[in-house]
């Protein structure tokens, strides 16, 4: 098992347009400041950008917890929110639920979770309708050169 | 190309970084979708987008792009570009639209990432 160096949890507030991705940017810079190697800490922030991005536009509010460990950077994002009913279609590229506000905002193109996925090495996603969903991703440290 | 060159070509207005000018640009990404630049770009491209909001700059910053440049006349505001400016990104804008701009720039020998 490898030790936990630092866990930071920040909170999600849904419909939030005008703050929405600032979680990230503050999780860049956490990332950033610790030294660790570049790709991973973009694949880390890809992830979190596009999971803010999904709270903010989809659910009432959520958390994101960001772990380190001298392996991994894991992301857990949980929200309170309509939960997602078919979850293969959901994350088939291109396919999207968003409304035209999120357009507006350059989201809702049907990438946001595959694109997570895409940049996790472990991506895990739960979901109950009516109750929230969860996202588990781990980023491996130095895996990709 | 530098950015300086693309600023002549396609006729832009720096709107952030007149001193970053020299950078070299030999990719491009382009799009009005925010998941589709952080999809495709590798990093160190032009991003040409349509979309002037706070997110078009935080994307640029999370892909981890050179520059941004804004297509079809959109000009964003003063705190888009002050956030441009905290991320150290310069800023171009022109009227051409984004078909035009990435053909003028393909002739030119960039290329598209994907």
């Amino acid at each position: 098992m490898a030790a936990e160096l630092l866990r930071e949890s920040y909170d999600i507030q849904g419909r939030n347009f005008d703050k929405a991705g600032e979680i990230s940017s503050e999780i860049k810079a956490l990332l950033s400041g610790l030294g660790l190697d570049a790709a991973s800490i973009r694949r880390s922030v890809i992830v979190a950008f596009e999971a803010e991005m999904n709270v903010v536009m989809y659910a009432q509010r959520g958390t994101l917890t960001v772990i380190l460990s001298d392996e991994a950077i894991d992301l857990e994002i949980r929200d309170v929110g309509p939960g997602i009913p078919d979850i293969e279609l959901a994350m088939q590229a291109g396919y999207s639920t968003a409304s035209d506000e999120m357009r507006e905002m350059g989201f809702g193109f049907g990438m946001g979770l595959p694109n997570m996925k895409k940049n996790s090495d472990v991506f895990r996603i739960e979901t109950e309708v009516g109750r929230g969903t969860s996202v588990l991703a781990t980023i491996r440290l130095n895996a990709h050169g | 190309m530098t950015l300086d060159e693309i600023r002549e070509l396609l006729r832009c207005q720096v709107l952030v970084g007149h001193d970053r000018l020299g950078v070299e640009v030999t990719e491009v990404v382009a799009s009005d979708g925010m998941s589709e630049i952080l999809a495709f770009a590798r990093s160190k491209e032009l991003m040409i987008t349509g979309l002037t909001n706070i997110q078009s700059i935080r994307t640029a910053d999370i892909a981890g792009v050179l520059a941004v440049l804004y297509c079809r006349g959109k000009v964003p505001d003063k705190r888009v570009l002050d956030f441009a400016r905290e991320k150290g990104i310069p800023v171009l804008a022109t009227a051409m639209g984004m078909f035009e701009i990435c053909g003028l720039l393909y002739a030119k020998g960039l290329h598209g990432v994907s």
